[in-house]
């Protein structure tokens, strides 16, 4: 049994990943992830989340109706999003209006509803958490790495401290404005899944 | 003792087991680019014509250099006119000092895009491909003469990989390799490929040309973009002794190399005529409705296709037979939708004062789309004739 939890938190954090094995959650991995500091925010909130939700539907899961259990889930997750979203309004103002829709669009990111419909149904609370945690612990990974890279070459800074020094600049060193955009984000998730893949290699397609 | 004799004796070095196994790929590049391989196939009937795709890359080299050369001696000459040098300097110093300007970009394109190609074919333990023998010659005629070398390195890398060879390398890349060179410099670091000050070589080279301060020179499509009148005349726009990326300014030179391009059959003349008709028209559709008070909008036709990148994009990239539309009546449609919307994002985007590249990206996206619409519409045709 014990085995089976360690299984459910660490299978999601590398070799099943949410991001670059299921590709979940990549519309907000693009957004957020210019910078590092709302990436690292977005993905802790996202973790807890998953872990609460998953184990109030994990609770929940022996009486719901099969045919309305799409509405109770979002009505969980909604509720936890929104307490969240207060709670960054409140105590981290400014990385909630750099995050803006995102937070209140975790509703919609489909690890969630992945999550809930996929393990926390047919799995008991202390499971369902363990892989709650993981599974937002992957997220929060690849948006970190990717972040990192994005915030490093895009604006030579990390967690918004200057990180390249003047005098690179003072050499003719430029920053990348591509970095900055969405689509180098697409870029560097795939570069993730390239590396991943290389490594796992039973996930690579004939 | 002759180079064939040579190769052969060289040969068994490179093969499985040999001392230099490590650059089998490279060996072989240079063998079928020195001599077409004789190798036949083994089974079932081919007709190969020995005008294969190496000779057909060579042959675009050949109709690049006009263009390169005038290139060279235009860097040169702005450098000169801006020093106000002009009758001291001769015709050869104005070469040189555009030589020695280029060439660096040149070989750096080449070294590591080859770098990568290489790389790319041992590992996959396939045979060297000849893309970007091509590809390495537009990319330094594409940018300005002053483009930094490690941010040059770093575009072509970009390309390279995640143009081309994620794909699956040369023949299989839907987007053309040298533009995305460019729009990667363009959107990463657009202080070193826009505005008024990155056109002309400021600086001394080998004791030639002259140290400039504060040089500030626009393109004629620059200069449109923000309202103002750059002040060369068509003629010098026409024979290209104007402001630009290395080697698109003269439309003498490129017409050069289009004639050897379709006298050869190697570009498409449906796709480069209907390039020049969508360019033509949308500017006169502009002249005539174009909004008020706008440079671009005002260009008349024939300035239109002379400034910029029009025609060296027209005759050189519209035309890469990998990236553009393969059916007959796709040329058509694929190479009209090219010129008109070069000139669309030319005159509504001052943003973006040079439109050729962004269209001819964007129209490589709907090749694929516009063939099977082609193609499609013969089946359907056919299967009607059938069902009668």
């Amino acid at each position: 049994m014990a085995n089976k939890n360690n299984e459910a938190l660490k299978q999601p954090i590398w070799v099943n990943n949410p991001v670059v094995v299921q590709i979940l959650g990549i519309c907000s991995a693009l957004a957020v992830t210019s910078q590092l500091k709302p990436a690292i925010v977005m993905g802790l909130s996202v973790t807890i989340i998953v872990a609460m939700s998953n184990v109030i539907i994990s609770l929940l899961r022996n009486t719901i109706p099969n045919r309305i259990r799409i509405i109770v889930q979002l009505v969980v997750v909604a509720a936890l999003v929104t307490i969240v979203s207060e709670i960054l309004k409140a105590f981290a103002y400014d990385v909630s209006v750099q995050l803006s829709v995102y937070i209140g669009l975790i509703i919609t990111n489909c690890i969630l509803m992945g999550r809930l419909e996929a393990f926390a149904m047919q799995n008991g609370p202390w499971e369902s958490f363990l892989d709650g945690i993981g599974n937002g612990l992957g997220y929060a990974a690849i948006l970190v790495v990717v972040a990192f890279v994005r915030e490093l070459f895009g604006s030579g800074k990390l967690l918004g401290f200057q990180v390249v020094p003047q005098w690179c600049y003072d050499h003719g060193y430029l920053n990348n404005g591509f970095m900055i955009m969405a689509p180098m984000a697409l870029i560097l998730v795939g570069c993730v899944i390239w590396i991943h893949r290389s490594i796992n290699k039973d996930l690579q397609e004939k | 003792m002759s180079l064939r004799n040579y190769l052969d004796k060289i040969k068994p070095n490179f093969e499985e087991g040999g001392k230099l196994h490590a650059f089998r790929s490279l060996y072989e590049g240079f063998e079928s680019f020195l001599y077409v391989p004789n190798t036949t196939s083994r089974n079932g009937v081919n007709i190969h014509d020995s005008f294969d795709s190496k000779r057909m890359m060579i042959m675009v080299v050949i109709a690049l250099c006009p263009a390169l050369l005038f290139g060279m001696y235009n860097v040169g000459y702005q450098n000169y006119a801006m020093a106000g040098l002009l009758d001291q300097a001769t015709f050869w110093n104005k070469f040189w000092f555009g030589f020695l300007a280029v060439l660096p970009r040149l070989i750096v394109s080449y070294v590591v895009g080859l770098a990568i190609e290489f790389t790319v074919a041992q590992w996959k333990h396939e045979e060297i491909q000849e893309g970007y023998l091509v590809s390495g010659f537009i990319i330094p005629l594409i940018v300005p003469a002053t483009c930094p070398l490690w941010i040059l390195a770093i575009a072509v890398a970009f390309s390279v990989i995640f143009a081309k060879e994620i794909f699956g390398g040369t023949g299989m890349n839907f987007l053309n390799v040298a533009l995305i060179t460019r729009a990667f410099i363009f959107f990463a670091y657009p202080t070193v490929i826009s505005g008024d000050t990155v056109w002309v070589v400021n600086h001394t080279i080998c004791g030639l040309g002259a140290n400039l301060d504060a040089v500030t020179a626009a393109t004629p499509l620059g200069a449109a973009a923000t309202g103002v009148c750059s002040g060369f005349s068509v003629m010098d726009e026409f024979l290209g002794f104007i402001p630009g990326s290395v080697g698109e300014t003269s439309v003498i030179a490129i017409a050069l190399g289009a004639l050897l391009l379709l006298y050869t059959g190697i570009a498409s003349w449906k796709t480069m005529f209907s390039v020049f008709a969508g360019g033509i028209i949308m500017a006169l559709v502009f002249n005539t409705w174009g909004p008020e008070g706008n440079m671009a909008a005002a260009m008349p036709w024939y300035e239109h296709l002379c400034v910029g990148g029009f025609c060296f994009g027209a005759v050189f990239m519209a035309t890469d037979p990998v990236t553009s539309a393969r059916t007959e009546c796709g040329k058509w449609i694929y190479g009209f939708l090219i010129g008109a919307m070069a000139i669309i994002i030319r005159v509504m985007n001052p943003g973006y004062p040079e439109g050729m590249m962004l269209a001819i990206l964007l129209m490589n996206c709907f090749a694929p789309l516009i063939d099977y619409c082609v193609v499609q519409r013969n089946v359907n045709r056919r299967a009607k004739r059938i069902a009668k």
